[in-house]
């Protein structure tokens, strides 16, 4: 465990200002370089074969006819890859299994999903790859198969992997974490995970008000508009150079390392603009196999993923089926909290059940708790993770029913939140006590938003729901140099997810120099220049990148002092770092001019050589995010369609360094949280089949779904950042859901318990009711 | 299949390629022209990444065929700039914040400059409705709609 770094309050010159983002002129002008924009001179066009199938045994793959095709230079199944032992490895939010890896790559025995990597392609062309593909011969001999959670849950459902058998834990807070005995039979289950927190069931038989009630969520999409991508090029000597567009060159270096068995010293992974993620570009989908036809054809090789590849075989968010229990006394007070969430994983365990588990109730101060998570796996594509994944299943029914109880009690729906939120010194049952925190101040700042005072119309409908995130640091390391005309360039190895953290590093680094920010240029560095860096995921990288920018900047700074002391000839404790310049200490240290930090860059070689400083750090005290959500809607009784009339986010940031772009992240999560109420789902065939693999059928919102989404920004500092930042861009996705659902039953009076919201679904309610 | 030779004026400049008669515009701007600012996002006209002007009409270069550019002006977000200025259109996106991972950004700049072309004063709703078309996953719109009327309120002067 590394050191806290502590937030000292400060006046700001620049932290809190709204600079124009460094990587904007190249995205206005299409410099900007994307995955599928970088090409290498003598390149071959990667293809995959993909299973039509989402449950089948694969008794052989004849490839002779693809590889006698003119123009085809390589072709690859699961025989070019190592079969790999059950290895158990963090990837992003979630955790992956090797065994599991190299099969999501490219099935082995047995095809898992619709979509599913059979066999891949290098040719001269597209086209030729692809008429290779349509020349491979797969003979399947088809299983049964499941997709729906609760299905796969079931005694006689068909199973995955024959040798799964559900592991349990039972985490009791201030006692044991215990195993469940191991089932003698196996299950699509992979893990039941266990929260317990005092007694539930003397509370709920001491309760004024219980409710229950079941929610289903369903898997969706990042929907990132950019298909994955990798140019590789394996050379001669063995080593890869590698272009992926990632939120993690590192932990996909290290992913292909492992899957390919080669030296990690081999691999260098060039992160290109990402353009989105959102949690779906942690995992390594196209890269080793790019790697391995580049190594058999001895070209550089470039795949891309067509729409409907992304949909069928990249990640989906989790979902599944949330059951809740409520009990509270007269006064609103929730005693007792009960949960049960089958997560959906895919065809490969390993979903955020962690996460989904731990966010439950914890916005809220509960004496007695219990939450179990499955990790449930079905004949889907495997999940990954989405924007605080796991947090909005969970969220859905715990925010629906405080919402019911609300009104059951005849209290105002933020006032009953108020009552019951978590603060500083609040116990967790996961484990955490709550450091400072912001949770309180969003609701009280909800209560008063001109927006919760607008008077609503027939049909009309407000709801409120709120969401928590816990966020991360983990290991992360930034590079600093002083040119020699005194500016600087900083490389860190968390990628810009989007958010503009490029902008936002630049600023800190400037705050802490006492320099204009455009004096600061921040690039990503590939895997060849830092230290290993986690996956920019969890809300990390403005948080953990922050942190070692400011360390490394500080560590430059220091060096300064030690160069103005030797110019000076004096101790370098006689000398202070302000606004730019290093001056003496006091007026007694000598009558020295102050040397500004282009003075002391331009003299750097006379006082010992180039200066930088640098970080790397095992990063921690990700402060906890909160965040509260209002949304008034208008139901049309004609056709069931629900419009948004108002969106109004109210989040604690900790510190906006740049707010323009906080309000974005809080406007593009939300917006991503209404697509998900409303729209968005996958939808299988009763062949197993995804229906809707395109943007025509599986609908995000478009510009004119969604009104301006109102943000007002809480600032309680994180105590554990030098500026107090907190991330920030999870828990915006967290409350539509429920806050869209709480607005329909105060419009029309039904409480509706699956997503989504949809045109059909809620017309079929209003005629039902 | 012998291959079309098609002759087409890009971003002001005479250009001529051959093509397969059933590629694409937006494969033969992107991999032929190396004009990489036009993304693509679907291939099936639904999201709007791949947006460029064929003889002043906004069209998805993924469902454009390249021997459909015959004779015909095209510009691309390459040629949005002039003389080393930024359009008002691709300033007012960075000012307002408009743009986050930028993918879709190009497809956004070249359809609201030919709503602009159209409308000069275009209500929030029309801006909604003619960018329905285009999908962002990252901005909910919200900076996008700002930028977008902020910009026509300038060029109204």
């Amino acid at each position: 465990m590394s050191e806290l770094v502590a937030y000292e309050e400060k006046n700001l010159k620049t932290i809190g200002t709204r600079p124009l983002r460094p990587d904007g002129v190249d995205k206005v002008t299409g410099r900007a370089r994307y995955g599928a924009d970088i090409n290498l001179p003598g390149q071959l066009y990667g293809c995959v074969l993909r299973s039509p199938h989402a449950h089948a045994r694969i008794k052989s793959i004849d490839i002779s006819q693809a590889k006698a095709l003119t123009g085809v230079k390589a072709v690859i199944t699961s025989k070019d890859f190592e079969d790999m032992p059950s290895q158990v490895i963090p990837v992003g939010e979630l955790v992956a299994n090797f065994r599991d890896v190299t099969r999501n790559v490219m099935a082995r025995e047995k095809v898992l999903y619709d979509g599913h990597a059979v066999a891949a392609v290098a040719a001269t062309s597209e086209s030729i790859a692809k008429k290779a593909i349509n020349l491979i011969k797969v003979e399947y001999e088809i299983l049964p198969h499941v997709i729906d959670v609760a299905d796969a849950m079931k005694d006689d459902a068909p199973l995955l992997d024959e040798d799964q058998f559900t592991q349990g834990e039972i985490r009791v807070l201030g006692g044991d974490t215990t195993k469940e005995p191991v089932h003698d039979k196996p299950s699509n289950i992979a893990k039941r995970l266990t929260f317990v927190k005092g007694d539930i069931d003397s509370a709920f038989n001491e309760a004024h008000l219980v409710i229950e009630r079941t929610f289903t969520t369903k898997p969706v999409h990042q929907g990132y508009i950019e298909p994955h991508a990798a140019v590789a090029s394996y050379t001669e000597d063995g080593q890869v150079e590698l272009y992926s567009c990632t939120q993690g060159h590192f932990t996909i270096r290290a992913q292909c390392a492992k899957l390919l068995s080669m030296d990690v010293s081999k691999i260098k992974v060039i992160p290109t603009e990402l353009g989105g993620g959102f949690g779906g570009k942690n995992n390594v989908y196209l890269e080793p196999l790019a790697i391995t036809l580049s190594k058999i054809a001895r070209r550089p090789v470039k795949m891309v993923m067509s729409r409907n590849e992304v949909f069928r075989a990249s990640g989906p968010s989790p979902a599944g089926r949330t059951y809740v229990k409520l009990g509270l006394n007269k006064k609103g007070k929730i005693i007792a909290a009960d949960a049960q969430i089958d997560m959906q994983s895919g065809a490969f365990p390993g979903t955020p059940l962690g996460q989904a588990t731990i966010t439950c109730f914890t916005r809220y101060d509960i004496e007695n708790v219990r939450v179990i998570g499955h990790d449930v796996i079905s004949n889907r594509p495997k999940v990954a993770a989405y924007r605080a994944p796991g947090a909005p299943v969970a969220a859905f029914g715990v925010e629906s029913v405080i919402d019911e109880a609300a009104k059951k009690l005849s209290i105002d729906p933020i006032d009953i939140r108020i009552l019951n939120a978590a603060k500083e010194g609040t116990q967790t049952y996961y484990g955490v006590k709550f450091p400072r925190i912001g949770f309180e101040e969003t609701l009280k700042k909800a209560k008063q938003h001109k927006n919760y005072q607008i008077p609503l119309k027939e049909n009309q409908g407000r709801g409120v729901a709120t969401g928590f995130w816990m966020n991360i640091g983990m290991d992360t390391t930034a590079s600093l140099n002083v040119n020699d005309d005194g500016t600087i360039a900083v490389s860190v190895g968390t990628i810009d997810v989007a958010g503009g953290s490029r902008a936002s590093l630049a600023m800190m680094v400037a705050e802490e120099f006492g320099i204009d920010s455009d004096k600061v240029r921040v690039t990503t560095g590939d895997t060849s220049q830092l230290g290993f860096n986690f996956v920019t995921a969890g809300s990390r990288g403005t948080f953990a990148g922050g942190i070692v920018s400011v360390l490394a900047a500080r560590d430059a700074i220091e060096e300064c002092k030690l160069r103005a002391a030797k110019t000076w000839n004096v101790k370098v404790e006689e000398v202070v770092w302000e606004n730019g310049f290093a001056r003496p200490a006091s007026t007694n240290v000598g009558p020295f001019e102050p040397l500004s930090l282009s003075d002391i860059a331009r003299n750097s070689t006379r006082t010992g050589g180039p200066i930088a400083g640098h970080c790397e750090k095992n990063v921690q005290g990700a402060g906890p995010s909160f965040g509260t959500q209002i949304v008034d809607v208008e139901v049309d009784k004609e056709t069931g369609s629900v419009k948004i009339l108002r969106h109004t986010i109210v989040q604690d940031a900790g510190k906006a360094i740049h707010p323009a772009y906080v309000e974005g992240q809080y406007q593009g999560g939300a917006v991503q949280g209404i697509g998900w109420a409303l729209n968005e789902e996958y939808i299988y065939g009763v062949d197993g089949r995804l229906q809707n693999p395109g943007f025509l059928d599986y609908r995000v919102p478009v510009a004119s779904d969604v009104p301006f989404i109102d943000v007002e920004i809480v600032e309680v500092p994180n105590p554990y950042h030098p500026y107090g930042v907190r991330g920030i861009g999870e828990v915006p996705i967290i409350p539509p859901t429920a806050a869209i659902a709480n607005a329909i039953n105060d419009a029309i009076g039904v409480r509706f318990e699956t997503l989504p919201l949809s045109p059909p679904k809620v017309l079929a309610a209003i005629i039902g009711s | 299949m012998a291959r079309k030779h098609v002759q087409t004026t890009i971003n002001g400049d005479e250009c001529d390629f051959l093509c397969e008669s059933n590629e694409t515009l937006l494969s033969v701007i992107r991999n032929q022209l190396r004009l990489t600012g036009t993304k693509e996002g679907c291939s099936t006209g639904d999201c709007g990444a791949c947006s460029v002007m064929l003889d002043s009409r906004l069209v998805c270069s993924c469902l454009t065929l390249a021997v459909e550019a015959e004779g015909k002006v095209i510009e691309t977000i390459e040629g949005m700039s002039e003389d080393g200025n930024l359009h008002i259109l691709q300033r007012k996106f960075i000012e307002h914040a408009a743009l986050q991972c930028g993918i879709c950004t190009p497809g956004f700049l070249i359809a609201a400059k030919a709503l602009l072309e159209r409308n000069p004063n275009p209500t929030e709703t029309e801006v909604r409705y003619w960018l329905a078309g285009n999908l962002c996953r990252c901005t909910g719109y919200h900076k996008i709609v700002e930028a977008v009327m902020d910009a026509a309120a300038e060029m109204r002067g």
